[in-house]
């Protein structure tokens, strides 16, 4: 039926089939109406679409134009879930998925009734969305009730937050000694945001230290920031436009969610690695992800990761690299090299080696280079996360000529700058420090598995960062996330130690957590064995 | 047999005109999503030079392309074509200097005071590094700097920055530190109040001459529109409450919404001060239109004139108004000449507002060293008062010499009471009166003259002829090597 239908209506557009002309005679006064032309029989097919077709188009360019404002995309479930589930921490020790939902529905009550009382003016939706996130309640919690050995020996021991106390002794005699050069140096006038050449130069020393000298970085390929969370946040508004997304293989950082996504309205497509693989990188599943964005018209502009990776701790090797930017440069897209924890390798000196993507895009053509940024923190490596001092590595002129003026809104300040020329220009404090710092990371590393190796608990092997990873399946009551929040509350509650739970790092497996040890001295890590074996008793 | 087919219903007569109009416009649409689903995303046509794209062309067969960055960076990437940067940038080509430089370019274009250096030098060398290693009881606690602090700031810092905000205010109003959240200088701070009171494509109102960053700071990444409120040199421009509501209706008309609206007082570039009135009627107007006010008060310790100051937050505080509109800026980059420490501060009557500029400090914090350093130095009242009473005096000395010079050569100057700069009407020096000859005597004092002030133009002024001078970081015989220059410009425009 419709078949003919179609044919019909052809064959009365033809010209051809002019036959049931009978209009001919109003020649003189000839108005083009829709539809009209094809009782006359000339063109009026086309005219006869063409026409609505463009009232069509007209109205709908005119709605567009008078509509106020997009309505505000719905927050990610993934973030709104880890968010909303952790931030039910005190009092229910069994926070029910209904009861998620409910918190995020009266939320956004919350959200329509100042509007309609009037009086009250309203922030913008995107700053809503913030309110809503980001959150972690956990570290609020340590804040009000911290541990102290002999002040609250009850409180609770931060091992969630990644910060590296291990080496302060070094830092702080080094900042005793540095009282000259700051006071005389002109640090209170304008100085570019993106930092001081002197300083780049340092950075670059420093990064090439890590790396054992394998690669000499350049220091004009160098922008700083105010710490790596605001180098990704650049890094991501440069490479990709909004509406756009990242692969990002999991368990990651649970920062990117924030950095990527808060302000510059980016995706993240997560792809699940698995405790088979030892979580390692598969080329495979990225590629599957890449395609299935793709059929749902979503563009992806990069895949970010983190070496050493950070929950795992593990080192990407020069196959995984070179694997990875095979794939990148398949499909034509960016990376993004995390690698704030560089400086902190722990492993056996010949196993561990840390390979920096610069260096397998220093063999490759210049062509491709442009695709490899690489993100670092020269304050969380150097033990001063207080500092606030990051940057951004890049092969991209137009990247860096964008992040350079960007960094007005994360800048450096002056007396920051100085105070780490004053240190990273001493080449004898940078190498007293990693050699020192990689020593204590080592043993407190390994007394700390071996600690929870006297439990029954495995952690995955490790080589950097200032974490590990450890497997606590065999500890939740119900294998999924619930069970794993409920052994988090656990931890939080009664064994008084704040931990980051695998979900929070979009780990697909549950039962997996990360412990930050290096906020712990050698003392704390009994009390910390103790207190986990009192939640694993309580399991029981 | 009834089929439908476009078109044949308007032979046969009933409905026809009705479903054969629709049915072309639904094939349309879905052609049109169809498109859309296989377009790539929209590419800014300057984005890729023709040769790159060429080279892509070729490189597709080895499968590598060149790697594109994402739209919005392009515009951010590219240099900058305001005549306030331009002549910021050219000014670093060929600095003055009275000594090594003396046909160098004179910087009057950059906001910054060098006139207390020596005070702030002297308290630098006494006080910097005890202040960083000073942590309350006596021994040196390197964890109380190097750790995680409150990106928001640290709460002692926050009852100092309230202390002195109130001290410079001269201690008519009270600010409260939990409404505070300190951010890495004023720059950070505009762009994340943007961010939060409005959405992608909303707009603020902003009367003119405005200063020239504000572009840069919430365009670059927030996506919100500046709608020009313009105002007149017949009233000082100074803005009206009826210039307001026309800009807001015509806005409104062309269907953007306005979040709200932005203010420098003093202003910059002019240097006027809002009056009590002033202030009250534009909160009251935007009551009634329930939007935004953002005050930019980063100029409250930098007044000079009889004109008496009144910050916002007194307003605010005083009457049964809704606070909760209220939004001021404030950084110590101008009143205590210290840029280079990138610390300001946003004050928000909106709870939301705090809360979620506090998250967002994870980017634009500023750094803990250098938060125990303002600790003390803003806590030392002493040092503090010493300081303002002189700064506020060499401003004065510096801008009567600096005017009384451009007056002799018969160039007067806007009225100002505050900012390290004055409002200079060189339109006698114009070749045309216009944007375009406003444009060529920029260049002229650039090249010619050697100087860099900044255009009207790159304030968005709407009469052409103004100059913004800032005359705080000249030495005193900086002042007749100037009116030498613009004399002898002067001379050979007007011969």
């Amino acid at each position: 039926m419709t078949l003919t239908g179609i044919y019909r209506s052809r064959r009365s557009g033809t010209p051809d089939s002019e036959t049931s002309s009978g209009g001919g005679g109003t020649a003189v006064m000839r108005v083009i109406v829709p539809l009209q032309g094809v009782v006359q029989g000339h063109g009026g097919l086309v005219l006869g679409s063409v026409i609505p077709c463009a009232f069509f188009y007209f109205l709908q360019f005119y709605l567009k134009r008078n509509r106020t404002d997009d309505p505000e995309p719905e927050p990610d479930p993934a973030i709104q879930n880890s968010a909303s589930s952790t931030n039910n921490n005190s009092g229910s020790s069994s926070p029910s998925q209904s009861e998620l939902n409910g918190l995020a529905r009266s939320l956004s009550r919350v959200i329509i009734s100042p509007r309609s009382s009037g009086a009250h003016v309203s922030v913008s939706g995107r700053a809503n969305c913030i309110l809503k996130g980001g959150d972690s309640p956990g570290l609020r919690r340590v804040e009000e009730d911290s541990y102290d050995e002999s002040g609250n020996p009850d409180g609770i021991i931060e091992l969630g937050l990644v910060q590296n106390k291990l080496s302060l002794d070094v830092i702080k005699d080094w900042v005793s000694q540095t009282s000259v050069g700051l006071s005389s140096s002109g640090i209170a006038s304008y100085e570019p945001p993106d930092g001081l050449m002197e300083l780049k130069m340092g950075v670059t020393r420093l990064m090439s230290e890590a790396t054992k000298n394998a690669v000499t970085f350049d220091p004009t390929q160098l922008v700083l920031t105010s710490g790596a969370a605001s180098a990704i946040e650049i890094l991501s508004f440069c490479l990709a436009d909004s509406g756009n997304a990242f692969l990002v293989p999991t368990p990651c950082s649970p920062g990117f969610d924030v950095d990527v996504k808060w302000r510059n309205g980016l995706e993240i497509i997560h792809v699940p690695c698995r405790s088979s693989d030892n979580f390692n990188i598969s080329v495979t599943a990225l590629d599957r992800s890449f395609s299935q964005a793709k059929k749902r018209g979503v563009r992806i502009r990069g895949v970010i990761i983190s070496n050493p990776s950070n929950p795992m701790g593990s080192l990407l090797t020069r196959e995984n690299l070179y694997a990875l930017l095979d794939f990148t440069r398949e499909k034509n897209i960016h990376i993004i090299s995390n690698e704030i924890f560089a400086s902190s390798v722990h492993g056996d000196e010949e196993e561990a080696e840390f390979v920096s993507i610069a260096e397998i895009a220093d063999t490759e053509e210049n062509l491709d280079k442009e695709r490899v940024h690489i993100v670092y923190d020269l304050s969380k490596d150097l033990s001063f996360p207080g500092l606030r001092a990051g940057a951004i590595y890049s092969f991209n002129e137009n990247v860096l000529a964008a992040s350079r003026k960007l960094t007005a809104f994360s800048p450096v300040s002056s007396p920051s700058q100085h105070l780490l020329i004053s240190a990273i220009s001493k080449p004898e404090f940078i190498q007293t420090y990693i050699k020192t710092n990689r020593q204590r990371l080592q043993r407190i590393y390994s007394e700390f598995v071996k600690g929870l190796k006297g439990l029954g608990i495995e952690c995955m092997r490790s080589n950097g960062g200032l974490f590990c990873w450890a497997d606590m399946r065999g500890l939740i009551s119900s294998y999924s996330e619930k069970g794993e929040i409920e052994l988090w509350n656990k931890f939080l509650n009664i064994g008084k130690i704040n931990v980051t739970p695998g979900s929070c790092c979009h780990c697909i497996e549950p039962g997996w957590f990360r412990f930050c040890f290096s906020n712990l001295s050698d003392k704390d890590v009994l009390v910390v064995m103790n207190r986990i074996r009192k939640v694993c008793k309580s399991q029981d | 047999m009834r089929l439908i087919v476009p078109l044949r219903g308007v032979i046969q007569g009933r409905g026809g005109l009705f479903v054969g109009s629709l049915i072309p416009c639904c094939l349309f649409y879905f052609l049109q999503l169809y498109l859309k689903g296989r377009r790539p995303p929209p590419s800014d046509p300057t984005e890729l030079p023709r040769t790159s794209s060429r080279s892509n062309l070729f490189s597709r067969g080895n499968s590598i392309g060149r790697v594109r960055v994402s739209s919005r960076a392009v515009p951010v990437a590219k240099p900058p074509d305001s005549p306030y940067y331009i002549g910021l940038e050219r000014v670093k080509t060929d600095p003055y200097d009275r000594i090594t430089n003396t046909d160098g370019i004179i910087q009057l274009g950059l906001a910054e005071s060098t006139l207390c250096f020596d005070l702030l030098q002297r308290w630098m060398s006494e006080n910097l590094m005890e202040s960083i290693m000073q942590s309350g009881d006596g021994e040196f606690d390197i964890s109380s700097i190097a750790m995680y602090k409150p990106f928001e700031g640290l709460l002692e810092l926050r009852v100092a920055f309230a202390d002195f905000m109130s001290r410079i205010m001269g201690g008519k109003v009270s600010f409260d530190p939990s409404k505070m959240v300190i951010t890495a200088g004023g720059t950070p701070a505009i762009e994340v109040l943007a961010f939060c009171l409005a959405d992608h494509g909303n707009a603020f109102l902003i009367p003119t001459p405005y200063y020239p960053g504000f572009e840069r700071d919430i365009k670059f990444r927030t996506g919100v529109e500046l709608i020009p409120v313009h105002c007149r040199s017949s009233d000082n421009f100074t803005v009206t409450v009826s210039a307001l509501e026309q800009a807001f209706n015509q806005a409104r008309k062309r269907g953007s919404k306005v979040s709200g609206i932005l203010f420098s007082n003093p202003s910059n570039p002019v240097g006027n001060i809002l009056s009590r009135e002033t202030l009250h009627d534009i909160l009251k107007f935007a009551q009634e239109k329930n939007i935004h006010v953002i005050y930019d008060e980063i100029f409250a310790g930098s007044v000079y004139g009889e004109k008496e100051f009144v910050s916002m937050a007194e307003i605010a505080d005083s009457g049964d108004v809704d606070k909760s509109r209220v939004h001021i800026i404030y950084a110590l980059s101008k009143d205590l000449s210290i840029p280079g420490f990138r610390a300001g501060v946003i004050y928000s009557f909106h709870e939301d507002v705090v809360s979620a500029a506090k998250k967002l400090m994870r980017f634009s914090s500023v750094s803990v060293p250098v938060q125990r350093i303002l600790i003390s130095l803003l806590s030392d009242v002493r040092f503090i008062e010493e300081y303002m009473t002189a700064h506020r005096q060499r401003i004065r000395d510096k801008h009567v010499r600096f005017v009384e010079g451009l007056k002799q050569l018969g160039i007067p100057c806007a009225e100002s009471g505050g900012g390290l700069y004055c409002w200079v009407d060189m339109s006698s020096l114009l070749t045309s009166y216009s944007e375009k000859g406003e444009l060529e005597l920029f260049e002229k004092l650039l090249t010619v003259a050697k100087i860099n002030a900044t255009p009207g133009t790159a304030c968005f002024c709407i009469e052409p002829g103004w100059f913004r001078c800032c005359f705080t970081a000249l030495a005193d015989e900086d002042i007749p090597v100037i009116m030498d220059r613009i004399r002898q410009l002067a001379e050979s425009i007007r011969s």
